[in-house]
């Protein structure tokens, strides 16, 4: 039977791992919901109305899911990884006490006026309780990511008898990987929005969905995907930089470099081998992976070898960083050509449509890949320099913790069947709805926000 | 700025706020998913309407208590939750099986409705239990002996049974009709149920727990609790008896369809009270004291000025949305 160390990193990897798939969309989603919201307004065309009550659905859902998952992990610190917050707790704490008070009852009590209160605000209050939940669900990832970041490069404590205590709290939530992570995952967030709803709109219209309404979300959602995944690239770059000052080992494992060279070569394949501290098969860009890391041809990068016994597993944080980038990539260009496409044609050919539709939650998997490179490429520290994953570990029972994993992967099993089956079936009714006529759009559209149920 | 002293009294009473407001909030919803009939559509769909819009803050609640415990007694919280680590698991799947069968109910396909029902009843049911059994748990020190499992598991079950409570209290007030009537028969039920069983721990508590037993003895101002539970208790029977009477005489006269759910609110303060003053200031029963584990200042103060700020506030708009889904449940619609 495997240990309880290994045990209680898989359960983690597999609570947050799930819980971050529903978040990532709610993020953005939310900021699109404000978008239709704020353009139904402004022009009182009620096909806006129908984009968001359609999104509005799906956010809910997912939502949902994100806080259910989300209270697992308020009680995995204590059980699981007890050392974590006694050695660094009095920064972790105030942290997280901060997202609960600032975004999770923000997010959650505004939820329920732009879920059900629509007829018993004023359109007004309707559209604040919209902007609220989003600047809700983004202030969470701010303070979130302010303690991701910390864990990376941590900074303003000091340490007395192996307790860390906070010194500049300024420093502490402004670590200096901290702006690039919260951008970076923003943009990642923005674009698993997108293309969820690019995939889902292209569904529609691929089913003989012709109605305006899924044409004018796929329209936004590709010029919102083209522009962001452009800022994607510009950010992702500055986050590498950042993270070779900072964390020079994680970038060697994810470029794969193991001995300190000048002039190292982009990798865009390889298997690497850590018994023989070697790659095989290699495709390379000679001196590429210099130049873009400290933008000279020659530049230094150091290797893993350096950093012997102190450096992350190197196959996975490796292969999810090509993965990610990989995807990353794809993404760039299928936003970029589709939207060009239906710029001039003002429709887009079937084949672009069901790649689209394949492309669908493709932001989940490059913002999980991600996820595992950055969080792997950590190790073997769970705070770096500061405490050590396998010192943070609890002494539960491994029985214990390997049924409590089991039951975990049951439950997201069928909670991700239920929703990418609600998903379907909502998008399926969608497509039965008849097109709103003209001549009644205007007479109805004031009687969409009556005042009085 | 506070001392460490001062601290561990102002984060224990916060904590004893937030679980308190958890379990009444909270409580009224896992109430209503227990509650719900399996055999009525219309009515399933009404109550959880009733809900609707609240339960994910009220929610919250309980993310804000074990948070609170995590970031002040943090040394509490993973006794505490490595001694519970198999009912945390039950509760945990539990909140996550209702809250989604809360929203697949509405969307997924209408066959597929009567699962998600179960999902929520089900999930509302164990929840609850395992909420009182971590707090018999609690109570007995994490003894897991024979005696120490018989009495969480009453707990469990008395637990479940005042959720029930304020549950049904919750639909008296916010229903009409058929489902009104049935709501106040619930109530009537539960109301003699755990009117029992808080008699039955009353008496249990003291006899499993000697210093219980002694500090209940040495301060007999802390009688007056259950002198005024059982008040609540007499007062809530009268109020039901006389809306029955109502009810059966065509009486359509509803001004008082709030008094159980306060008087239910009432007992579970004095309830709650009681077990706070049976503990104080142990975090852990007969183990840690809040100024054993109380985390290091310069954390707690830096939290502490936010929250004075951000409470009040949460206070006010959670206000608000209570006021905009005032009265009667309209259908629940979704836009």
């Amino acid at each position: 039977m495997l240990e309880t160390l290994m045990l209680s990193r898989m359960q983690f990897a597999a609570n947050i791992s799930f819980h971050i798939l529903f978040p990532t969309i709610t993020i953005a989603l939310s900021w699109f919901l404000v978008y239709f919201k704020v353009r139904f307004n402004l022009s009182n065309d009620p096909v806006w109305m129908r984009i968001y009550r359609f999104w509005v659905k799906i956010f809910a859902l997912t939502f949902a899911i994100g806080v259910v998952t989300g209270v697992t992990m308020s009680f995995q610190f204590g059980t699981n990884w007890p050392k974590f917050m006694e050695t660094v707790g009095n920064i972790a704490g105030p942290l997280l006490g901060y997202e609960v008070l600032t975004a999770f009852f923000l997010e959650a009590s505004f939820l329920g006026i732009m879920l059900f209160g629509i007829k018993r605000v004023p359109p007004l209050v309707h559209t604040g309780a919209t902007i609220i939940v989003a600047i809700g669900t983004t202030l969470s990832a701010f303070w979130i990511l302010a303690l991701n970041s910390w864990m990376q490069t941590p900074q303003g404590f000091e340490m007395i008898d192996g307790v860390a205590y906070p010194t500049d709290w300024f420093a502490i939530i402004f670590n200096p990987s901290f702006p690039y992570r919260l951008t970076h995952m923003v943009v990642a967030s923005g674009l698993t929005a997108s293309f969820l709803i690019a995939g889902i709109s292209a569904y529609r219209l691929l089913k003989g969905d012709n109605k305006r309404a899924p044409y004018k979300a796929l329209k936004i959602s590709l010029s919102a995907a083209a522009i962001l995944t452009v800022t994607q690239v510009y950010v992702g770059d500055l986050h590498g930089l950042n993270t070779l000052e900072h964390q020079p080992q994680k970038i060697a494992a994810m470029e794969g470099v193991w001995d300190t060279e000048q002039g190292a070569p982009l990798l865009l394949f390889a298997v690497v081998d850590e018994k023989s501290r070697t790659n095989h098969f290699e495709i390379a860009i000679p001196k590429m992976a210099s130049f873009i890391l400290t933008h000279d041809l020659n530049g230094e990068i150091k290797g893993l070898n350096e950093f012997k016994g102190d450096h992350p597993p190197v196959a996975p944080v490796f292969y999810a960083f090509r993965i990610m980038v990989g995807l990353g990539f794809l993404m760039l260009a299928l936003s970029w050509s589709s939207r060009i496409v239906l710029a001039r044609k003002k429709k887009l050919p079937k084949w672009m449509l069901r790649a689209l539709v394949l492309m669908t939650f493709s932001g989940w998997v490059a913002t999980l890949a991600g996820w595992y490179v950055t969080e792997i490429g950590r190790q073997p520290w769970l705070v770096t320099g500061v405490l050590s994953v396998k010192d943070a570990a609890t002494d539960i029972a491994p029985g214990n913790v390997m049924f409590s994993l089991i039951a975990y992967l049951v439950i997201y099993v069928l909670v991700m069947w239920a929703y990418l089956h609600t998903i379907l079936t909502m998008s399926r009714r969608a497509i039965e709805v008849e097109e709103i006529v003209e001549q009644q759009e205007q007479l109805s559209a004031p009687s969409l926000q009556p005042k009085e149920v | 700025m506070f001392d460490k002293d001062t601290l561990a009294i102002i984060y224990v009473a916060l904590m004893a706020l937030t679980v308190l407001l958890y379990a009444i909030l909270d409580g009224y919803d896992l109430g209503v998913g227990m509650l719900m009939p399996l055999n009525d559509d219309k009515q399933a769909d009404t109550m959880v309407a009733s809900i609707g819009p609240f339960w994910d803050a009220n929610e919250t609640w309980l993310v804000m208590a074990i948070g609170l415990l995590l970031i002040a007694f943090p040394a509490a919280h993973s006794i505490v939750f490595k001694a519970l680590y198999l009912p945390t698991l039950v509760l945990l799947i539990s909140l996550i099986l209702r809250g989604i069968a809360f929203d697949f109910r509405a969307k997924a396909l209408f066959t597929h409705k009567p699962l998600w029902d179960k999902a929520f009843k089900f999930g509302s049911l164990f929840a609850s239990l395992s909420q009182g059994y971590m707090l018999g748990q609690f109570i007995v020190g994490f003894d897991q002996g024979y005696m120490g499992i018989a009495f969480s598991v009453l707990s469990a079950v008395g637990v479940a049974i005042a959720y029930t409570l304020i549950g049904a209290a919750w639909l008296v007030m916010k229903c009409e009709g058929a489902l009104q009537l049935r709501a106040i028969k619930w109530f009537k039920k539960a109301l003699f149920i755990s009117g029992a069983g808080v008699l039955a721990v009353s008496i249990v508590n003291p006899l499993v727990n000697k210093d219980v037993f002694d500090r209940w003895l040495d301060t007999p101002v802390y009688w007056l609790l259950p002198v005024l539970c059982a008040l609540c208790f007499g007062l809530a029977l009268f109020e039901i008896k006389k809306m029955i009477a109502r009810k059966y005489a065509d009486n359509a006269n509803d001004d008082r369809c709030w008094t159980p759910f306060a008087l239910t609110t009432a007992i579970f303060t004095l309830c709650f009270g009681g077990i706070a003053l049976s503990f104080y200031p142990y975090i852990v029963p007969g183990t840690l004291t809040i100024w054993d584990a109380v985390a290091a200042p310069q954390a707690l103060n830096f939290l502490l000025w936010g929250a004075m700020i951000v409470i009040p506030t949460i206070v006010l708009y959670t206000a608000y949305s209570y006021r905009v889904f005032w009265g009667k449940v309209s259908p629940l619609q979704y836009y």
